[in-house]
């Protein structure tokens, strides 16, 4: 057991010093989410910054508490990279989103206007 | 064993495979390869909401108090508890079973706390009205943009959303339960896979909540302005 223990200890890096470092800054990154909230902005922006420090803190977390930095590169490389991939491509729903908006609501501030009928040569 | 040591030695050969090639353990590899389907499925229910939202006209109800306060609260809790147990793991690792104990019912502690603040916050939401398919009546008076109303699927990915990741706290609080009780027969690294477990609840809360919280707060105070 003691032979496991060790084993273990050497896996285990990281000071409690660090861990709240890093406890910190996520308290940090979020009350700026909140400060944020109540700026005015356009949407697009905010959601964007909101985002950007989103995965700044999942980073911090996978990194430190679930202690990922301190793994072998081929388990990160074989767990981050397809998650990613395969999160990206949900966004291909978002061309058919905007699209139903528009549908939806095209009509509700002004009649459509009939395009100018092409030129017969 | 040999295999290991060898891999151990010569970083170039991860890739020809041999018996231990990520040096993690199968059950913490495993436990890996849930969170990793488990974020999918996070994902997705996240992208729903964002569809939804971009193609409805969409309320913005969250006062300061109570949502915002509580909320924040919340991810406060949610935080805290991730540190109590990456020391629990830490005092795990030393051998010191019985301060690996008290760190993790703290964990407990907090993932409990964490889900009665949100159980509240539900009550608040459900007071004034708000149910998987229709708005209270005084949001969709205040929240209709150029004569289209707010859409009433605010609701249905609210409490999807918060529910079920309400429902991941709660499973592993009682995770934790168990791993606190038998902490002694447990080896270190079954220890740490609960911890693994837990962060990652944490991590995806850290996407609700600017997204569903922050997102959606009332800036202007419309829903009280009407009120009055």
């Amino acid at each position: 057991m003691s032979d496991h223990g060790a084993h273990a200890e050497e896996h285990f890096a990281g000071s409690n010093k660090l861990f709240i470092s890093i406890w910190v800054w996520l308290l940090v990154l979020t009350l700026l989410e909140i400060f944020l909230a109540y700026r005015p902005m356009a949407i697009h922006f905010m959601l964007t910054i909101l985002l950007g420090l989103s995965l700044i803190k999942a980073a911090l977390i996978m990194a430190y508490f679930m202690h990922l930095k301190f793994e072998r590169l081929s388990l990160i490389l074989t767990l981050i990279p397809a998650l990613v991939v395969c999160i990206l491509l949900l966004f291909v729903f978002f061309p058919d989103s905007f699209r139903s908006l528009g549908l939806r609501y095209q009509y509700k501030e002004a009649p459509p206007v009939a395009p100018a009928p092409l030129e017969e040569p | 064993m040999s295999t290991e040591a060898r891999v151990g030695h010569f970083p170039a050969v991860d890739w020809e495979g041999g018996a231990f090639p990520y040096r993690v353990g199968h059950r913490k590899l495993g436990m890996w390869l849930f969170i990793v389907s488990d974020s999918l499925t996070f994902s997705a229910l996240l992208m729903g909401y964002s569809y939804l939202r971009a193609s409805n006209v969409w309320p913005t109800p969250f006062p300061f108090y109570p949502s915002i306060v509580f909320s924040s609260v919340m991810t406060f809790c949610l935080l805290s508890s991730s540190l109590t147990m990456v020391f629990g793991v830490s005092a795990s690792s030393k051998g010191d079973k019985a301060k690996a104990r008290k760190w993790i019912l703290a964990t407990i502690f907090f993932g409990v706390a964490f889900i009665v603040l949100h159980l509240i916050e539900w009550q608040h939401l459900l007071h004034e009205g708000l149910r998987p398919f229709y708005l209270p009546e005084h949001w969709v008076q205040v929240f209709t943009s150029n004569g289209v109303p707010p859409s009433p699927l605010f609701g249905a990915t609210f409490f999807a959303i918060t529910g079920l990741h309400m429902f991941h706290v709660a499973t592993g609080a009682v995770y934790l339960g168990v791993v606190a009780a038998r902490v002694n027969k447990l080896k270190h690294e079954d220890v740490e896979i609960s911890g693994l477990y837990w962060h990652f609840v944490d991590l995806v809360w850290m996407f609700v909540f600017p997204l569903i919280y922050i997102m959606s707060v009332d800036v202007g105070g419309h829903l009280a302005a009407a009120a009055h």
